[in-house]
């Protein structure tokens, strides 16, 4: 009932626009055609410079009210994250001070030079002068803003350093899971087709020894402060992406192609706690690539610790292979049958990495 | 309306003697009794399949416009039930509250539908269509029946994509860019079904229509100009809609063939996209070896100069409606040239600052930072060219004008973001977020609807003898341009917390749930343009019928060749002889006078530029 009252009023509020407007119509051409026109270009242009004027009202406002709600406010939570936020304050002086200059060139000519009798037109076609200026003072700029972007592009995608701890990350519809390489630092082979969800969601393949130490887990990465973290993206399903925006990086996670990125957390999340005055805050990771109808629900969480905190954590994890094989774990009781054989699939499996 | 079968009977006559069109006198007297269907439906008139555009388009802004305020009601008022949402869109919103899946099918479909259908169809197909051969001084396209044939593909594809809704498991919903392995997996997504298919074959249907089109506009600007219109004499609507064209038939075809490689990956067992997938559900898929990336080349190879597709244009229309009104030349019309040149030909080369993120080699990224940089040149150039045109003129704010002033303050507002988002250490952080969704928005969506409602205000007289009504125009320009800041604008700053594009709900999101009150203002904030956008299109329809009659041939005091014609052209534009061309488009305040028509022979005395 209250949608068609809405309607009928939204309707009303229509008809009266409309028919206030056709009467103006008819007034101005009553007028005469020349009369009118100067009258409505008088109000325009008076609109064109109280529009800038209540523009840059409205984007301090806008600042004032959103600007503690960005990354901006605090302090990025990884070193690349210092250069990318370093980045976008030059590069917001830079298009800020372009922005300003030519929204009030644009509504201050409009207004000025609005039509007026007396005004003799300039026929000013084309000065190769001013056009080789402003060629000439963006491409500089630009190139000054391409040399930084680009020093910190190669250092982002570069290699990560020697001591940097490895974390392979998997997405699927719709969660994370980890996968570390357990004491000898390496991963072993895995292969899509021995994936079975409940005990082997990345499709380790169990025959490789340098798999049987390695620790699987989901939705929450643990790392080091202080410490660069490798991570090594890949998917099971469709694209993903992981978006790790306090240390303003992320990326994508395409099945059959492994990617990678490297940071090194600057706080742990109990200091960031602190600094935000947010008891709840996370580092959280956000799917940023559509990959179906949970993709908004698509959420797992850094827990950035310190290395004592660390290495405990590490202790209590058990290897994904002695969660398969309860029976060759050595701390459960033996199993008097014999092993059961392994997973037909692996003795076909391919290398993959 | 005897009136005007004589004048086009008396146009057949001319062109068949003094243009040696290839039709005979028997064909000519055929149009004393047009029917219904050949003048207003199957019309290979220009003007006639200009306006089919126009109206087709129409309908697809108010379906795409809509479906932008539904998602918009989730995002304002995420908790709250809408029981006509119910009644609108049945088992999609049980209760009133709309559905993941119904979000993300109209997510997708607002995207497509206004990238393809309103923007591209709707903007290039209109005005090429209407301005070419008026402006070029031809009395229709090369080919009329190609034209038609264009039109007809779009309608077609119209058709199959309004069905894609009513399918039961929904239409496609993996946005509008459409990548696999989301977009061939139906067990991954349900829109991702029958959906997608009827989603893949409307696309292709439109890139024929596409083509159709776009060869048509070149072999008519190159071919059939009138006696005198050297290619610099052409007015620079004309020029952005030949680079536009020339965009479109070099970039659609590999959309094409990313389409149909899709196509056979979908149905036919093919691995081009897919390899090494495990789907929930149904297990470890037998493809391997594909590359989903490889999509992602082929879409965006088209993807980024479509964005040029629809900009040109407006750029070109605001050109002419700034110098026009201006009662000034256009500044630095060569440079105008050069950079529409330079913007075309950089097009194809910055595809991949899409992809920054995908893991491309960091070399390749690096390329395409310096490339697509190095278009805010001639983007820059530009938006001089135009302030230094405004710079000491006389100007008239009629609505197309105010548009045209609009289009430039958009077009500098995102563009200047795209330096940010062009950049890729800066997009590492950005990429997919809500800052994309405001630089996108307001340079590409919102500035070409500019340059199209200013197109619209412009040439309307021409299109219908009549005027629209100016303060209808003026209301719908303030708060239209003030709307488009509001939405908008706030939305860098929820990109700059990381917000990221596409999520149904922030709710559980410690990161990003603080912008709850901002969401809801911007969807107030969007329904408010909405419906201003509905009277807008009152005023359209109610002056087509009922508008101020054009009294003048020339209500603007333009100098383009369109403003010679009769004030209600027929097909054939001009009664007697095409007019012959003696100068350039602009020269407005020159030697004292206020405006010079091309058609106006250069006099002994006058002064060169």
């Amino acid at each position: 009932m209250s949608l068609y009252l809405s309607i009928a009023i939204i309707a009303l509020i229509f008809i009266v626009i409309f028919q206030i407007a056709k009467a103006s119509e008819y007034v101005s051409v009553l007028k005469g055609e020349e009369v009118a026109r100067k009258q409505s270009n008088k109000i325009n242009g008076f609109l064109m410079i109280a529009f800038m004027v209540l523009g840059f009202v409205g984007i301090y406002v806008c600042n004032e009210y959103l600007f503690d709600k960005t990354l901006l406010a605090q302090e990025a939570a990884s070193i690349q994250g210092e250069k990318v936020d370093q980045m976008i304050w030059i590069t917001l002086i830079v298009t800020g001070i372009v922005f300003v200059i030519t929204q009030i060139l644009l509504f201050w000519f409009a207004y000025k030079y609005q039509e007026n009798d007396n005004r003799k037109v300039f026929f000013f076609a084309h000065s190769t002068k001013l056009e080789l200026i402003w060629t000439a003072i963006p491409a500089i700029t630009l190139t000054v803003l391409v040399i930084f972007g680009l020093r910190n592009w190669f250092f982002f995608t570069g290699e990560a350093p020697k001591n940097a701890m490895v974390v392979e990350v998997t997405g699927k519809q719709f969660g994370w899971i980890f996968r570390y390489p357990g004491k000898d630092a390496v991963f072993g082979k895995k292969y899509y087709k021995n994936i079975d969800p409940a005990v082997n969601s990345v499709g380790i393949v169990w025959d490789d020894k340098l798999a049987q130490d390695d620790i699987l887990t989901e939705q929450t990465m643990y790392v080091v402060k202080g410490t660069p973290v490798k991570l090594i993206i890949g998917s099971r399903d469709v694209i993903h992406d992981v978006g790790l925006s306090h240390f303003r990086l992320k990326m994508d996670a395409v099945p059959g192609i492994p990617t990678t990125m490297w940071f090194t957390p600057k706080f742990t999340t109990a200091e960031m706690k602190e600094k935000t005055g947010n008891p709840n805050f996370a580092y959280e990771i956000s799917c940023d690539q559509m990959c179906g109808n949970g993709h908004y629900s698509m959420k797992g969480i850094v827990e950035v610790v310190t290395q004592e905190e660390y290495d405990l954590w590490m202790a209590k994890q058990k290897a994904q292979y002695l969660v398969a094989f309860p029976e060759k774990d050595p701390s459960n009781v033996p199993a008097a049958s014999s092993a059961k054989t392994t997973d037909s699939t692996a003795k076909t499996a391919v290398a993959k990495m | 309306m005897s009136n005007e079968a004589t004048i086009i009977e008396d146009v057949h006559v001319k062109s068949v003697t003094s243009h040696d069109v290839h039709e005979h006198g028997d064909h000519g007297h055929h149009e004393h009794h047009e029917t219904f269907l050949s003048k207003y439906v199957f019309s290979m008139d220009h003007k006639m399949i200009a306006k089919q555009f126009l109206i087709t388009g129409m309908v697809w802004a108010v379906l795409g416009g809509l479906m932008s305020v539904l998602f918009r009601l989730q995002l304002g008022y995420p908790d709250a039930s809408f029981p006509f949402l119910e009644s609108l869109l049945g088992k999609w919103a049980k209760g009133g509250q709309i559905t993941p899946e119904a979000y993300y099918a109209l997510v997708t479909t607002h995207g497509t539908v206004l990238v393809f259908f309103v923007l591209t169809a709707g903007l290039s197909g209109t005005f090429a269509n209407f301005l070419i051969p008026l402006q070029i001084g031809a009395r229709d396209m090369a080919s009329p029946f190609m034209n038609m044939l264009s039109y007809w593909f779009f309608f077609v594809a119209s058709v199959v994509m309004l069905s894609s809704m009513f399918v039961e498991t929904g239409p496609f919903s993996g946005g509008w860019t459409a990548y696999p392995p989301l977009s061939a997996l139906g067990d991954a997504s349900p829109g991702s079904k029958t959906g997608m298919d009827l989603w893949i074959i409307a696309m292709s249907l439109f890139i024929v229509s596409s083509l159709l089109g776009g060869l048509n506009y070149i072999a008519t600007i190159l071919n059939m100009r009138t006696k005198g219109m050297s290619m610099t004499r052409l007015p620079l609507t004309i020029w952005a809609l030949f680079f536009t064209a020339v965009l479109g038939v070099l970039s659609f075809p590999v959309l094409l063939s990313g389409m149909i490689l899709l196509i056979f990956d979908r149905n036919f067992g093919t691995s081009f996209y897919l390899s090494d997938i495990f789907v929930n559900g149904v297990g470890a898929l037998p493809n391997e070896g594909g590359s989903a990336i490889l999509y992602q080349h082929l879409f965006w190879f088209l993807g980024h100069p479509e964005v040029y597709i629809i900009l040109l244009p407006a750029m070109g229309m605001v050109s002419e409606i700034m110098s026009v009104s201006s009662r000034k030349p256009i500044f630095g019309y060569m440079a105008m040239l050069g950079s529409l040149f330079a913007i075309a030909a950089l097009a194809f080369l910055v595809w991949a600052h899409h992809m920054f993120v995908t893991g491309l080699n960091p070399f390749l990224g690096s390329v395409f930072v310096l490339l697509t940089l190095l278009i805010a040149v001639p983007s820059a150039i530009k938006v001089f060219n135009w302030l230094t045109t405004l710079w000491r003129g006389n100007i008239r704010f009629t609505p197309g004008m105010l548009f045209a002033i609009g289009f430039v303050s958009l077009f500098i507002s995102g563009g200047l973001t795209g330096i940010w988002l062009g950049n890729a250490a800066l997009d590492i952080h950005l990429h997919d977020t809500y800052f994309v969704i405001a630089h996108f928005h307001i340079v590409m969506g919102v500035a070409s609807m500019f340059g199209m409602f200013a197109g619209m205000y412009h040439w309307f007289p021409k299109m219908y003898g009549r005027f629209m009504n100016n303060t209808l125009g003026y209301i719908h320009f303030w708060v239209t341009i003030a709307g488009a800041y509001l939405i908008f604008w706030p939305m860098h700053y929820e990109g700059l917390a990381g917000m990221p594009r596409r999520y149904f709900d922030f709710s559980i999101w410690e990161s990003f749930k603080q912008f709850g009150e901002l969401n809801k203002f911007i969807t107030i904030v969007s329904m408010i343009v909405f419906a201003v956008q509905i009277l807008f299109l009152m005023n359209f329809f109610y002056s087509i019928f009922k508008g101020r009659k054009v009294t003048s041939e020339n209500p603007w005091e333009a100098n383009t060749l369109e403003w010679t014609t009769p004030i209600r052209p027929g097909h054939g534009n001009w009664v007697g002889e095409i007019p012959e061309v003696h100068r350039w488009a602009y020269d407005y305040g020159k030697d004292g006078k206020d405006f010079i028509q091309q058609t106006t022979p250069v006099g002994a005395d006058e002064s060169t530029h």
